[in-house]
């Protein structure tokens, strides 16, 4: 049953709780934020990030992980509609769909979050030395601490169990020195209910702990380290700075080994069965940075089972890896690891994939670690009342993959099944768009909107600059003579008004700086105190409340580039505070008001393309009360969906799809337009005007979003014989074969499939990531049929990721039988005049021909784009195509359903080949994002953004081409070039490259950056 | 003895990652040399050969220009045209009659405070090594009318 035909609750209220502060429950969060709901963030730990804060880089694109994540939770940490609990866990859920009642314990943190500010003086003075859990235990923290730099909140916390105070009754030296007296020894665990409509659950995994795996012997050779630990040695915030060496004796390594599946794949040291989904592709980065770290002389190694790359771009990674960057790849499964004797170095035996045994020596071995689900997580479940499944994951549908089995209680990322990032971040906002159809007659029923304040006029006005110099207690004024700073900012020109503060962020501070700016006239404002990436929205807000507009404010970050970093130079330092000064006084003066237009939104959507995913992501914005146009090309909808006859798991894909067919044709918001195709598209984010052609007739509509959704095909082969016999089929026909007990079937005694035909080939270097399941499926299909049958599958490496494993381990138990061969040496078929098949392959282990005689030959063809279609499509929309002829998203990572173009969306296989229910998953996920555009009423455009002087333009059209966005356009009649402000970003690219500097950063002009290099340079 | 020659050194680092970079030094206490100006642009793709050639003429020794690794740029693709614009700034100074070692292009992630105060330090003492830049006026291919 689909979400929506469930009784909808009829009074729900308007806000949701979401469990778990790692990557996905931060994307749920603020999807369902923007969206127009109220949510409660529930982290169990002091600090939201998850395990992505403690990631080195990601695959495939080798993002610093932290910078990526960073401004996410920023965002989470300020949305005013988004609130934050953190050292809280959830205790029991009452009530139904629309109506929980949530009760939460919370642990004390015995620092007060309001008066904290973060400077770590607490952490600096005490004593006790803790193992660091950011750094995977290889680093020490205090028991006053915060977990990593960029912690949001950033307030510190003291860790009771470790605490001297706690453990002997004295000490207290954090309180004793804390500047803000934020430390509170009297804070108590507390317990209180939140009512929400629904729950998103988050709460990720634990690393698999290998001490089990005693041949590994992790726990007694420190130069054994799990993939975790790994992650921290080479971050330049890790253990070790950042530079690559072994724990025992910190030398760099020569030789470095991967074990792969250690906690996965494996049912007789452990109980994962499952494949984790993430070990290779991260095995390969881990090893390929390495290398960057220690140069091309770097020995990397490592032992795989089946290389298991099926994601986008993820192929083409690992060929890198081998090809140019000289990874060893060795088909093994290793027994143990031994010490060396008299070295700290250790021996590991393997067998080669002909039958020798080998050993060899390693500096270091990576045990590359599964994913698993923590018992916390466990009996969190077992309180809600949710099912858990195979492997111990949330049970789930793949036709509702975020839907628990409690009724308003979703799931997303590793604890719906392992998975990686983007995947993780589709399926948050799949289950906000799910929590937001759930409870869509409540939406913006509990948001909080912003004041709307009255802002004075000051474009008139000669600069009046206020400038405030912070203290931070002892971390400025501690190193820099801030009276001296105080005192020569009074001689700048402008400036009118000079005050000296212990906090300038404190609270009291706040009303003052207020105060001061009204009685004062103030209508610039410097502060000259920490860093304008942490503090410059709270005293921005301060110049709203003192109705100044907030882009006449600069700071002077004279602490984490002044004190903090010139300690032992209190001279020098306190001249280069008042160089700051001068240059921040000399910028605001020159800044002018920056307005904010508002844009209307239409509030409807556009779907192209009919298929499980196009409906999917049309009836996800209908369910939310928005009007949605489909668009089929064809005269049906469906797609590719009605050639498949199940999901991995066996459930019949047809009923789901006419259920799905009738309830979009039903959907009374839902406009459906077939033999219809895109002519033009106009407009912008919430303003599109698109014209459609429908079976010869023009129309023409307006909409807010967009959502791409064209689908793909399964590529003809024209290799091994397809065509020249009515025995060779593709899996999706063999598919409509076998439910027909076709008699070529019914009758076959052996069968062989072909992996990857027309897959990871040098003119399409992807996976084409269902094939493996596919094939397997089939196989068992036939075996079902008739257990004598031969059934064989010719294969590469066996990509059964996630819990499909399993597939792979029934397919060997009912004796079908798999023979892998290289790309280099692909089987070859042939077909005889009486249609008889011939197939033959070098066997991997004998190492000779095996022939084949199969009465049917199956072959798992490639998913492929119809690339005419798909390219008119992008070019209409502005928005890119990779290599492969695939859509291409605004970020491998974080953005994985969003373009770079503001209001447009993919789903499904037009994104990459993808099962089923991960197509459901991200077309709920491009309607959840295509929401948060819907859900206003308006679009704020402008602030810091270009701007073009059109007497100095002209009209070259440099900056159209540089710009990352195509927010500028050429006006063919005036000659001239225009910035579209609502689709303009403010990176300013397109300032620099203007050769007449026509353009204007508004905030970062040529005159505001000249100014400051004339004031760097002056003393 | 001589006094020591204290280099003038002007930053433009971008907002998203070298920015961050330097805040991360600073939360760090790495320690690192007093003689960099920063100035904050949001990327570093807004950085034109103009400017950096306008620092050389109001006197700085040395110009550093910081943005995220090429692949991270929060505008996607500003860096790298801070890549292109940056070579070409290298060949201009060079021509302009300056050692192109007085300009440094580098890329400093958030996560980065380490190297963040390695750059500077490094920058720094190759600078001073350099000694003071010549005056814009007193370079020869500036006497030419450049």
């Amino acid at each position: 049953m689909t979400n929506a035909t469930r009784p909808t609750p009829s009074n729900p209220i308007g806000s949701v709780m979401v469990v778990g502060g790692g990557i996905a429950g931060v994307q749920a969060a603020l999807d369902l934020a923007d969206s127009g709901y109220f949510v409660h963030l529930i982290e169990k730990s002091s600090a939201i990030g998850g395990v992505m804060a403690t990631l080195d880089k990601t695959f495939p694109t080798d993002d610093c992980s932290l910078c990526i994540l960073s401004p996410k939770l920023v965002e989470v940490g300020r949305h005013l509609n988004v609130q934050l609990h953190t050292l809280a866990e959830v205790k029991s859920v009452a009530g139904e769909a629309g109506n929980f009642k949530v009760t939460v314990f919370q642990k004390a943190r015995f620092i007060d979050m309001e008066k904290c500010i973060g400077c770590g003086t607490c952490a600096e003075k005490c004593p006790r030395k803790v193992p660091d859990e950011y750094n995977a235990g290889l680093g020490k923290r205090k028991a006053a601490y915060v977990k990593f730099p960029q912690a949001v909140p950033l307030k510190y916390v003291i860790d009771k169990d470790h605490c001297i105070y706690f453990e002997k009754g004295k000490c207290r030296a954090c309180e004793k020195f804390c500047p803000t007296q934020a430390v509170n020894f009297d804070d108590q665990d507390r317990e209180f209910t939140l009512d929400v409509g629904s729950i998103i659950l988050a709460p990720g995994f634990e690393p698999f702990d290998p001490r089990i795996y005693d041949t590994y012997n992790y726990a007694k050779l420190p130069n054994v380290v799990t993939s975790m630990e790994f992650e921290r040695i080479l971050s330049a915030s890790g253990p070790f700075e950042g530079h690559l060496v072994r724990p025992s004796d910190h030398q760099e390594p020569k030789k470095i080994a991967w074990l792969q599946c250690v906690g996965s794949r494996d049912i007789n040291r452990c109980d994962n069965g499952y494949c984790s989904s993430v070990c290779c592709m991260y095995a390969i980065k881990q090893a390929g940075i390495a290398i960057e770290h220690s140069g091309p002389d770097l020995d990397t190694t490592i032992f795989f089972m089946d290389m298991r790359t099926p994601g986008k771009d993820f192929d083409k990674y690992y060929e890198r890896a081998r090809r140019e960057k000289g990874v060893r790849f060795i088909r093994s499964r290793v027994h143990s690891i031994e010490a060396v004797p008299g070295t700290d170095d250790l021996a590991i035996q393997y067998v080669t994939d002909d039958g020798r045994i080998a050993e060899e020596t390693f500096n270091l071995v990576v045990l590359s670690v599964g994913l698993q689900i923590s018992k916390d997580t466990l009996e969190m479940a077992e309180r809600l009342g949710i099912e858990i499944g195979d492997g111990r994951f949330a049970a789930t549908s793949p036709f509702e993959p975020v839907q628990t089995s409690r009724s308003g209680i979703y799931v997303c990322g590793v604890f719906q099944s392992p998975k990686d990032i983007p995947l993780s971040v589709m399926e948050a906002s799949a289950a906000a768009a799910d929590s937001a159809a759930l409870l869509a007659p409540a939406r913006n029923s509990l948001t909080r909107k912003p004041p709307i304040l009255s802002e004075r006029d000051v474009a008139a006005e000669e600069p009046r600059v206020g400038v405030f110099v912070c203290h931070c207690g002892i971390n400025i004024a501690g190193v820099i003579d801030v009276a001296a700073v105080a005192d020569y900012a009074e001689t700048l020109p402008s400036v009118v008004y000079v005050e000296r503060n212990l906090f300038t962020c404190a609270q009291d501070t706040q009303d003052k700086m207020r105060k001061v700016i009204e009685d004062h006239k103030l209508n610039r404002i410097v502060v000259a105190a920490c860093s304008p990436r942490t503090h410059e929205a709270l005293f921005q807000e301060t110049l709203r409340q003192a109705g100044l507009n907030k882009y006449l404010f600069e700071m002077a970050n004279i602490r984490n580039m002044g004190s903090w970093v010139h300690m032992n130079e209190p001279e020098a330092a306190t001249e280069k505070a008042k160089d700051m000064v001068r240059m921040a006084v000399a910028k605001v003066a020159l800044q002018q008001p920056l307005g904010e237009i508002q844009l209307n939104v239409t509030k409807s959507g556009l779907v192209v393309g009919g298929g499980i995913a196009g409906m999917t992501a049309a009836l996800t914005l209908a369910d939310q009360g928005y009007p949605v146009t489909l668009v089929e090309r064809k005269d049906v909808l469906g797609g590719h969906g009605r050639k498949l006859y199940s999901t991995w798991d066996g459930q019949p894909i047809a009923p789901y799809l006419d259920e799905l067919i009738n309830r979009v044709i039903e959907h009374p918001k839902i406009t459906v337009l077939t033999n219809a195709k895109i002519q033009d598209v106009q407009g912008f984010v919430g303003n599109f005007h698109t014209v459609i052609d429908v079976a010869g007739t023009r129309k023409e509509i307006d909409h807010g979003v967009a959502i791409l959704a064209i689908g793909a095909h399964s590529l003809k082969p024209n290799e091994y014989g397809y065509g020249q016999s009515d025995r060779i089929f593709l899996n999706l026909d063999l598919d409509k074969a076998i439910s027909e007990r076709d008699p070529r079937i019914i009758n076959a005694r052996s069968a062989v499939f072909i992996q990857c035909v027309g897959s990871r080939e040098p003119e399409r270097p992807y996976c084409s990531r269902v094939c493996c399941s596919h094939s397997i499926e089939n196989a068992l299909r036939l075996k079902k049929l008739d257990p004598e049958m031969d059934v064989y599958v010719l294969y590469r490496d066996i990509r059964t990721f996630g819990l499909r494993e399993n597939l792979y381990k029934e397919a060997r138990a009912r004796g079908v039988l798999f023979i892998r061969f290289d790309l280099e040496k692909k089987p070859d078929v042939q077909v005889a005049s009486d249609g008889s098949l011939t197939v033959t392959v070098v066997d991997h282990v004998l190492q000779r021909p095996i022939v084949l005689k199969p009465d049917i030959l199956t072959l798992a063809s490639a998913v492929v784009m119809r690339a005419a279609e798909a390219d008119e499509l992008a070019k209409l929309f502005k928005v890119p195509l990779n290599a492969e002829g695939f859509f291409l998203e605004a970020h491998a990572k974080l953005r994985p359903v969003d373009f770079a173009t503001d209001g447009v969306f993919v789903a499904g296989l037009a994104h990459y080949p993808k099962p089923t229910e991960e197509c459901i998953a991200q077309a709920k996920a491009a309607a959840a994002r295509a929401a948060t555009v819907l859900a206003k009423d308006s679009i704020l455009a402008g602030g810091v953004v270009a701007l073009i002087n059109k007497d100095l333009c002209c009209g070259c059209q440099g900056c159209v081409q540089v710009c990352p966005f195509g927010a500028i356009s050429y006006l063919e009649q005036e000659a001239k070039c225009e910035v579209n402000q609502a689709l303009c970003k403010g990176c300013g690219t397109c300032a620099a490259t203007c050769p007449s500097e026509a353009i204007t950063l508004l905030g970062f002009s040529h005159l505001q950056i000249y100014t400051q290099i004339d004031e760097a340079l002056t003393a | 003895m001589a006094e020591r020659f204290e280099p003038r050194i002007l930053a433009i680092l971008c907002n998203w990652c070298s920015y961050a970079g330097a805040d991360l030094a600073g939360v760090s206490r790495f320690q690192y040399p007093p003689n960099v100006r920063v100035i904050r642009v949001m990327c570093s793709g807004t950085v034109s050969p103009h400017h950096v050639i306008h620092a050389f003429q109001r006197g700085a020794d040395g110009v550093l220009v910081a943005g995220c690794h090429i692949g991270d740029c929060h505008y996607l693709k500003g860096n790298y045209m801070t890549l292109k614009r940056m070579k070409f700034v290298q060949e201009l100074i060079r021509f302009a009659g300056y050692n192109p070692e007085r300009f440094r292009l580098e890329w400093i992630s958030s996560a980065e405070g380490v190297k963040f105060a390695e750059v500077i330090r490094d920058f720094t003492e190759k600078v001073r090594s350099l000694g003071p830049a010549p005056s814009f006026e007193a370079s020869p291919r500036l006497a030419m009318g450049l």
